[in-house]
Parts: C-alpha cells; structure tokens; sequence
C-alpha cells in the first residue's frame, strides 16, 4: 500500500500529461517531444508568478498562460511545416525542446528553484492505514473529472466532433469544412493546460524545477501513451497508470530501485514489438 | 561525351583529394604550433569525434530513412568499452577506488585496438536490438531507440556491475594518444591529427559503403520501401546492414569520446546529446555527408567558442546586462530554429562539398555575372546620355 498510492498518484500526473501526447498524435501524427518542456515551463512559471501573487490567482493564470504557450508553439514551429514530411516537424519539435530547455537554463540561471508549497495539496493525511500528502489522493479523483469532462467534449461539442474528424482523415475533414487550424490549435491548447494541471500536481510532491526536470516525466508520460494505444484518451490514462504504479513498485525494491526509467522503457519495447498499437489502439492499414 | 564525363569526375576527385591534403596539412601546423589546452585544439578535437558521429547518424537517418535516436547510447557503449580497456595500469586502483575488490578487468589495449573494440560491442548490441526494434515504422523506431538508450544509461551505472564500469563513477585518468604517442617522433603530432586520422578514415569508409551497392539499395529504401522491396532488395537485411554499421560508427566516435574527454561517465550520453548530433545532421543537411562535417565544425565551433562571448558579457564589442550565462545557448538554439523551419534542407541540402564546382561557380561569377552587370551598366550609361 504504501508504494501503492504514490504509484496511482504519479500515474495520474503522468496521464495529464500522456493525454496532450496522444491528442496531439492523433490528429497530426506526431510527437510533440516540446511537450514535456511545455511541462517543466508550467512548473517554472508557478515559481515566479507564486513569488508576486497569491496562490489563487497565480494558479488560473498559470494555466492560462501554459495553454498559450501551447497555441503559440504550435504557431511558430509546428504550423509552417504542415505540408513537409513528417520527418522535419519531429525536428522542429526536438528544435522547440532544445530551446525552452535552454531558455529555462538562461532565466532560472541554472539554479533549482523552490517550488512553492501548496498549503492544501501538500498537508498529510492518513488513509487505509498509510500517512501521505494530499495530492496522492487527490491527483486520481481530479484526473478521472478532468478525463470523463474531455471525452463529454470530444463526443458531445462541435469543436470535439471537429477533432474526432481531423484525427480520422485530415484532408477530408479540410473538403467538409473543417477549419484544420481552429482544430489543431485547440487540441494545443487542451493538452498544454492538461499538462499545467499536472505540473501542479507533480511539483508538489518534489522540492524543486530545474530545466530538465520536463524531459523524464514526458518520457515517462509518452511511454504510458504508446502502452495505451496512441490515439486513445482512455488508452492513455490506462497506460499512465500502469506506468506509474509499475515506477513506483519497483522503486520500492532496493535492489532493483535505479532500474525504475529503465523497466518503464523496456515496457515500451516490449509493448512495441508485440502490439505496436498498443491496449486500446485502432489497427492502421498501410495504402501503398 | 561518357569519357568527357568520366574526367571531369576525375578532375574533381583529384581537387577535393587535394583539398582534404591541405586540410590534412592545416592539422599538421596547427599541431605543431598550439598548446593542448588552447581553444582551437579543443574545438577542433570534438569536431572531429562529433564529425564521425553526425555522419554515421546520417547514414541511418539520411541516406537510409530510418529515423533513429539511439546514438547516445551506442556512443556510451562504445566510450565505455574503450575506457576499461585503456586505463593505464598504474592508476586502475586509483580510479576503482570505491568498489569493493577494485576493477576485474587487467587487460589492457593499444588505444587503436581500443576504440575498434568499443565500435564492435556498439555493432552487437545494435545487432541485438535491431532484431525486435528495426521492424516498427518511423517514429516507432525513433522512441524505442531513444528508450533503449536511457535503458544502457542505467545498467551501466548499475552498482552490480562496478567492478566493470566503475558504478556510478566515473572512468577517468584515461589513457590519450598524447601520452601514447610521447617519445615517439610523432609526438610533436599528436593533438589534432590522430583524431582527424580516424575520423577521416571512418567517413571514407562510410562514404565507400553510401557509393556501392549497399549504399544504392538503402537510398532505394529511403526513398519508397514498397518499390525497393519489390526490386528485390531485402529489406530487414539492409535495414539491419545499416543500422548496425552506423552504431559501429557511433561507438567509434564515443570512445574518441572518452579519450578527448579523458574519462568517462554515463550522464552527458543522455537524450539531448542525440538530439545536439541530430541538429547538426539537420543544420549540415540530411543526406548530405560533406554537410554532416560542415555541421559539426560550425555546431562545435559556434557553441563552445564564436558565441562565448554572449555569456561572459561581452560580444562583437557590444556588452549588455542581457549577456549573461546561458545566454548563448539561447541565441544558438534560436539560430538551429531558423534553420528547422526556414532552411530545411540545411547548408548542403543532399549535394555534396565538391572544390570543382565551388571552383565553376566563381569562374561563372567572372565570367558571366559580373560581365553581365557591368553590361547593364554600360547600357544604363549610354541610356542616361
């Protein structure tokens, strides 16, 4: 139990994060390797905006401004690309890592900054006989309102119909009137304040933010993506949460502990060559 | 008109033969005349290994269309591997300091025999890996390869294998052709010109296998799969041909790693390294080897040397409190974003550096343009009277 619950915890964060992965994915075909940076972004704004403003108006904004972030990426580096090889946008998105990493690098001036203790999140509390924070218990309950509320969205609004369209057949969607970009730019904005909300949840349970603190847990949460079944929302939750309860059992063990990123990408090996599509994945028919 | 075609191709073989003889020269001198610790043997040092590595990652990702990010991890493999073998005796105690019963490894190898055999276990485990791994289509490939990556970043550090790899310390006191090469005559040579040696015979060598059939049958597979396979080509065998020779490559230019460095340790192998040598593949152009080197002098140079000057306050005789550290990285990832989006091709596109042309194009400048526009400025002349 005790490894137990910090595991279900860290797969909820972890599927916030998976989930911009696999919107992303499903409707342009790519991996947003900027993503975990976008991440680590949130995490370094809430330093600097905790340190000018109260915690209830630093954390809407924050997320306000980690989804603007999103849409303007996806302006400036993924848009130009949208009729090049799907090759050069990967890059482009490598070339977006690179330098929020270093931006982040050249503001925080390499030092760890304190992230900010959230007085409701980060207090102990007792549950099925083990002590633990808070946002262990709150990051599932969170994550499953913030999942059921994103599928009511994409099955039930005109924007989510929009989605599911583009993801099926991008230039089709385009001949029925589908404004591509209205689409795109939301599924940004979605997945970056998914990943704000998990940022939050996240850094509570670590001391600090430094520029590469985004790159493991966005491995990690694009792992649990692929094992899910790329594509897929609930596929991704899924997958995040046996990725983290996994990381975290095998933490427990002392002997085995520093192989805990490596089993995650062993799964995703393993994952890959039995059943590329993953757990819940539509099968792909190549056309010549 | 063939035989017209033939010498010319020649001509142009003999001027670029000349030049890499004139550059090979250049290394001598600056050999001769630099200190070990100036800036100019440093950069030109890791130019040399990254040269090897950016190549071998273009052969895989340019020339053979699979998109790979594993280099980091066959380059650890590589610089590993060397390091073991080419601590030298006196000091193996030293550096296994902390593990318990100290190193089990008493070989120890010429450095040449080194650095081969770090190539050779790279090529194994490629071999390995590829048999699972090389069978997922493009960006598939690109995450279980950079999976596999992080995974041998792990193990290595592993403490069960310590009396190996030293745990999570770092190899260090290694062995360098500076120290191996002294009292030799070749002494006064032995900064630069043993790497641009080495790296210059790999990407020969690379560049042999690009121009024979090989080469021919992975651009054929770059360039649509279903028509290569259906020419006959088999697939899995030259996908796995290319992959395992480029991570033959790359654990050849790790372990010229190590020994720049003088020691290894598993932390800088991580996934940004793969992506720094896949800017560089991008920046000198994919499929383009020529450009691949270009890349790497310019990547190198600019970021350990041209642009220092933006982190230490002063730059082109302009000081700003916005110089300050880290902030060249920033302008020089926003140069590598220019080039992502603006120039995609890169510097050489997939032509490669040729003295002939480069030579043709001045000769055209002389000889046409210029005529041309004191021409229109005759005419212009003449109208105006």
């Amino acid at each position: 139990m005790d490894y137990l619950l910090p595991g279900i915890s860290a797969g909820g964060q972890y599927a916030l994060i998976a989930i911009g992965y696999t919107l992303v994915y499903g409707i342009l075909r790519l991996i947003n390797f900027a993503h975990g940076d976008v991440f680590m972004v949130a995490g370094l704004m809430m330093v600097y905006a905790t340190t000018y403003m109260p915690l209830y108006v630093s954390i809407p904004l924050v997320l306000i401004l980690t989804a603007v972030l999103g849409f303007g990426i996806e302006r400036a580096a993924y848009k130009p690309l949208r009729s090049s090889p799907r090759m050069s946008v990967m890059i482009s998105a490598i070339g977006v890592s690179y330098l929020l990493q270093n931006l982040a690098l050249y503001i925080t001036g390499g030092l760890a900054k304190v992230y900010p203790t959230i007085k409701f999140l980060s207090e102990t509390i007792t549950i099925f006989g083990s002590t633990t924070r808070r946002v262990t218990v709150i990051t599932p309950i969170l994550v499953l309102v913030l999942v059921v509320a994103l599928v009511l969205v994409i099955r039930y609004t005109k924007i989510g119909m929009a989605m599911r369209a583009v993801s099926k057949d991008f230039t089709t969607s385009q001949l029925m009137g589908i404004r591509i970009n209205t689409v795109i730019s939301a599924t940004f904005v979605i997945g970056s304040f998914l990943a704000a909300v998990g940022s939050v949840l996240y850094f509570s349970n670590y001391p600090s933010v430094v520029p590469t603190s985004g790159a493991m847990p966005g491995l990690r949460a694009f792992v649990a993506a692929v094992v899910g079944g790329i594509g897929s929302i609930p596929g991704a939750v899924v997958g995040a949460f046996i990725v983290g309860i996994c990381e975290s059992l095998i933490k427990g063990i002392p002997e085995i502990s520093i192989f805990s990123d490596a089993f995650t990408f062993l799964l995703l090996i393993v994952i890959l060559c039995v059943k590329p599509t993953g757990i819940f994945g539509e099968k792909n028919i190549d056309k010549v | 008109m063939k035989k017209n075609n033939t010498s010319k191709s020649r001509l142009s073989l003999y001027c670029n033969l000349g030049a890499l003889l004139l550059a090979f020269i250049l290394v001598l001198v600056i050999d001769a005349t630099h200190n070990p610790t100036d800036m100019l043997v440093k950069v030109l040092q890791k130019v040399c290994v990254y040269a090897v590595v950016a190549v071998s990652m273009n052969l895989l990702n340019g020339f053979t269309g699979l998109f790979s990010l594993g280099q980091a991890g066959f380059m650890l493999l590589g610089a590993y591997t060397c390091a073991i073998f080419i601590i030298p005796d006196e000091v193996r105690g030293q550096v296994y300091g902390y593990i318990e019963g100290g190193s089990i490894v008493h070989v120890r190898l010429p450095l040449i025999v080194a650095i081969l055999l770090g190539g050779l276990v790279a090529a194994l485990f490629a071999f390995l890996i590829g048999l699972p791994v090389l069978k997922l289509k493009s960006d598939y490939l690109a995450i279980a390869t950079l999976g596999f990556a992080e995974i041998v970043r792990t193990i290595v550090t592993w403490e069960k294998l310590g009396p190996v790899t030293n745990g999570s310390f770092p190899l260090s006191k290694l062995n360098t052709f500076r120290k191996a090469l002294e009292g030799t005559p070749f002494e006064k040579f032995s900064l630069v010109t043993p790497y641009f040696l080495i790296a210059g015979i790999c990407i020969a060598v690379i560049v042999l296998i690009i121009r024979s059939t090989y080469g021919r049958a992975f651009k054929a597979i770059r360039d649509d799969e279903i028509a290569a396979e259906a020419m006959g080509i088999n697939l899995a065998h030259h996908k796995r041909l290319s992959f395992v020779t480029s991570s033959f490559f790359a654990g050849i230019g790790g372990a010229l790693f190590a020994i720049f460095q003088a020691s290894v340790s598993a932390a800088p192998f991580t996934s940004a390294m793969t992506y720094e040598i896949l800017l560089i593949v991008v920046i000198g152009g994919i499929g383009s080897i020529t450009g691949s080197v270009l890349g790497s002098f310019l990547f190198i140079a600019s970021s350990e040397w041209w642009l220092r000057g933006l982190d230490s306050g002063k730059f082109l005789g302009i000081s700003s409190p916005v110089f300050r550290n880290g902030f060249r990285l920033v302008v020089f990832s926003v140069i590598i974003m220019i080039f992502v989006l603006f120039f995609r091709k890169g510097i050489m596109g997939t032509k490669e550096f040729d003295v002939v042309k480069i030579g043709g194009f001045f000769k055209k400048l002389f000889t046409e343009t210029v005529p041309g526009w004191l021409k229109k400025i005759k005419h212009k002349e003449a109208a105006d009277q």
